[in-house]
């Protein structure tokens, strides 16, 4: 049935729906709602919820339930994040499936608790210490954090790998209505896991490899896996004109608001389009390829000074790409993004 | 002839997870975690728990303990080995969970992990071993480091003036409620290690039978480190290093404990819709709403406390029930400052792009400032609902429709200042067309559990429908 609820919410119900067995988390604005309802939902249910001590011991609780093959959960904001840096760095290395929801506010240090994307590297260029990676899902509604929930401990589990959920502070406050039903989930076999069965005593959760050649091999075996994910997983939502004179583009929230431009652009005759990913890591990089045609210019908009949109261009060698962000708990308004695309339009005329 | 010493069988045979050298541990000889390892292997093997035991170690010496246990194993970021087995035993309710931690580890960089699992009563048992030292690392001063004691970071040895006491942990942990066995032994003579097995069993017995939270601290010596040959270590923790650090029983209070079963359950999807309150209410009146743009946008102000938040709710999951795509988001950033709450609402027929409002289509102000600051984005075919009892003067550019209701004047007659957001609701739905009466009460009796607060706003709703009507 449908539900009208918040992002941070509508989380949760993901989770439940998923089958997700146990929360750790630590309070922090503007992701605590995520704790509420995760302390209201999990205990009556049986389900494991603890608030850890701290953000660091909440994620090697992740850790530890992770290691037992339970589909495990945290959640925070980017300062907390930062803490869980190294744990998920660990968690990458011995290859434990877990969701990890962060809801950016502004930063850098205490910053402020409005919304912002400001925490793009950290969390899609890794964050912690080591070459590992980690798939990030970037919703930009509420029904989109839903659903992608879900997704998130599918994905996981089949690729064991930490996946984040990337959103801010506007969609975890915004409420919208989702359509809650039992969804199909895939639980994976997990032979691995540390449990009180005879067959699980040869089973080691561990990321140390002390050999440098085992290590190098461990390693490369990651990385022909993180191959796989980046040929099947990449995708974003592409709307808007078919022949576009400019592509729009932009993640989360942003996304979401770039939609409305487009709709306002193409109205006053300006053929737009927008490219919104949907994964960060894998990042779509045939879609921008195939969308952006050669000297059609492209606008990035996001709520930082600037690191989404090297992802862009990236995607795009030798092509144009103009960035424009707001930051301090800022978000555009509808003018000023059409403003800054018709500017691009103009500039790009200019070259 | 009966075997008095033999290998546990609990330990591997051959150590095939260590990449060489597989006959043999990776412990310096005269070092005490090779006794320890020992100890606690025989004592699983002798308590028959060996397949539900789970081993979770540390970074440090004991970081290879997986090489030698056979059973479930983990290793731990530095210090967080006890944060890592409250996971793994909340997750196996079932299991033996062992933490095996350091020194550095567990009172340096994972102090709070350990006070905390401690304190929460885990079922988890603790092997703390103390040998005042660094080793792995190359033997730097540790929190438990001794006065005067050097180390490769305490050249000079250690004083309290730069590096404080040696931290107690046993005591520390003993002076919390929930631990049910916090004990110090040694393994460095064969009294002490015969004292040391019977504390151990113990604590594996206070596991099996789930009673909660064990630490033993174990003072282990560490020849290559504190730079003594194996004998002139086992002595020195006898005269030095058991007086910082006495050996006993701190606490063993499991008989008077209950055990402690806590749950990990899988649910199916119609426990999880129980839990939500999910109920089928597919609505007669599922038809969209008639307006007259496909898409409005709206934009409640007021006063924290108006009730400008749960306005733009109630808007929402009204025209959500008459499947209308809706959006709600409350006030961000500057514009909470200056006492203007608000929220904005989107209401479309189609997917909403975005759901912040600049220029709202319908804006409600329920104070002066409200007006002040929101008033002239309104468009000219606009509607400003305004609430006449706080505010006398209307600022001169307004482009959109204005309304004047006394909402908070009509709220107080039909019983609460509180209900003017229902008031404007009627005045809003009545003036639009977008809702009728029977549809507001029916929606009103369904969010308002209280009678007597129903029934102030089932009254403040009229009113508001009313004034509309006067207009």
């Amino acid at each position: 049935m449908k539900k009208l609820v918040k992002g941070n919410e509508a989380v949760v119900i993901g989770a439940l729906v998923a089958g997700c067995d146990a929360y750790y988390g630590y309070p922090i604005t503007p992701a605590s709602e995520i704790a509420h309802a995760a302390s209201e939902y999990f205990l009556p249910l049986g389900k494991i919820f603890v608030q850890a001590e701290c953000e660091v011991g909440a994620i090697n609780m992740v850790y530890g339930s992770a290691s037992s093959g339970l589909r495990t959960m945290t959640a925070s904001s980017g300062p907390g994040i930062s803490l869980k840096m190294e744990g998920i760095s660990y968690l990458a290395g011995a290859e434990l499936p877990c969701v990890i929801v962060d809801v950016q506010r502004v930063g850098p240090g205490l910053g402020n608790i409005g919304p912002e994307q400001s925490d793009y590297f950290q969390v899609v260029k890794g964050g912690g210490h080591g070459d590992y990676r980690a798939i990030v899902l970037a919703p930009a509604s509420v029904e989109e954090t839903y659903q992608m929930t879900i997704e998130a401990f599918d994905l996981a589990d089949k690729w064991r790998t930490p996946v984040f959920l990337l959103t801010d502070a506007t969609l975890g406050q915004m409420m919208e209505p989702i359509d809650i039903r039992q969804e199909p989930t895939q639980r994976s076999d997990k032979p691995w896991a540390l449990d009180t069965q005879p067959e699980s005593n040869n089973n080691l959760i561990t990321s140390i490899y002390i050999d440098f050649d085992d290590m190098e091999t461990h390693i490369n075996q990651l990385h022909a896996k993180y191959k796989q994910i980046t040929d099947s997983e990449a995708r974003a939502e592409v709307y808007g004109a078919d022949v576009p004179d400019i592509v729009l583009t932009g993640y989360g929230i942003t996304g979401r608001m770039l939609r409305s431009a487009v709709d306002l652009l193409n109205e006053q005759g300006i053929n737009a389009a927008l490219v919104r990913p949907q994964t960060l890591w894998p990042f779509p990089a045939k879609v921008y390829q195939e969308i952006v045609k050669p000297g059609v210019p492209v606008l990035s908009v996001e709520l930082s000074r600037g690191q989404f949109v090297e992802d862009v261009r990236l995607s795009l060698p030798g092509h144009s790409v103009k960035h424009y962000g707001r930051v301090g708990g800022n978000l555009p308004e509808m003018g000023e993004l059409v403003e800054q695309a018709k500017l691009c339009l103009q500039e790009a005329k200019n070259d | 002839m009966t075997k008095v010493f033999e290998k546990s069988s609990a330990f591997f045979d051959t150590f095939e997870r260590k990449p060489s050298m597989q006959k043999t541990t990776h412990y310096c000889p005269g070092c005490g975690h090779g006794t320890l390892n020992k100890i606690i292997a025989d004592q699983v093997a002798e308590l028959g728990i060996q397949d539900r035991t789970i081993y979770v170690g540390p970074v440090g010496c004991g970081v290879f303990i997986y090489y030698y246990f056979e059973g479930a194993c983990a290793s731990a970021a530095h210090g967080r080995a006890s944060a890592v087995a409250t996971g793994i035993s909340r997750a196996n309710p079932d299991a033996i969970t062992v933490s095996y931690q350091g020194d550095g580890d567990l009172a340096a960089i994972g102090t709070s992990n350990a006070i905390h699992a401690a304190n929460r009563g885990e079922n988890m048992i603790v092997f703390f071993v103390n040998n005042n030292i660094y080793g792995m690392t190359g033997g730097q001063m540790a929190p438990t480091t001794l006065i005067d004691q050097t180390s490769a970071t305490s050249p000079t040895g250690r004083t309290v003036k730069n590096d404080g006491f040696p931290l107690q942990m046993a005591e520390i942990i003993a002076g919390l409620e929930a631990p049910t066995l916090v004990a110090r032994v040694g393994v460095n003579n064969p009294k002490n290690i015969r004292q040391a097995i019977k504390v151990i069993k113990r604590g594996f017995e206070i596991q099996r039978d789930k009673k909660g939270y064990a630490f033993i601290e174990v003072l282990s010596q560490c020849p290559t480190n504190w730079k003594k040959n194996p004998v002139e270590s086992c002595k020195w923790i006898d005269e030095v290093v058991s007086k910082q650090y006495p050996f006993g029983v701190f606490k063993d209070i499991a008989d008077e404990r209950e055990a402690v079963e806590r749950s990990c359950e899988r649910v199916e999807f119609a426990a999880v819709s129980e839990q939500l309150g999910l109920v089928d209410t597919e609505k007669e009146s599922s038809q969209q709403i008639e307006m007259l743009q496909d898409e409005l946008r709206f934009k409640f102000a007021g006063f924290g406390g108006q009730g400008v938040l749960s306005l733009g709710m109630m808007m929402a999951k009204l025209a959500m029930q008459r499947n209308m795509q809706v959006t709600w988001l409350p006030s961000y950033g500057p514009e909470m400052r200056g006492g203007v709450a608000n929220s904005s609402v989107v209401v479309s027929k189609n997917t909403i792009g975005s759901p912040i409002v600049d220029n709202p289509n319908v804006l409600v102000a329920l104070n002066r400032p409200s007006l002040v600051k929101f008033g002239a984005l309104v468009p000219e075919d606009g509607l400003i609902i305004y609430n006449s009892s706080l505010i006398d003067q209307i600022p001169a550019d307004l482009k959109g429709q204005a309304y004047a209701l006394p909402a908070t004047d009509l709220a107080t007659e039909a019983g609460s200042a509180k209900a003017a957001n229902v008031v404007v609701l009627g005045f809003f739905a009545k003036k639009t067309g977008m809702f009728s009466l029977d549809e507001l009460e029916g929606f009103l009796r369904e969010t308002f559990k209280k009678q007597a607060l129903i029934d102030i706003n089932l009254k403040a709703v009229k009113a508001g429908w009313q004034a509309a009507k006067e207009v």
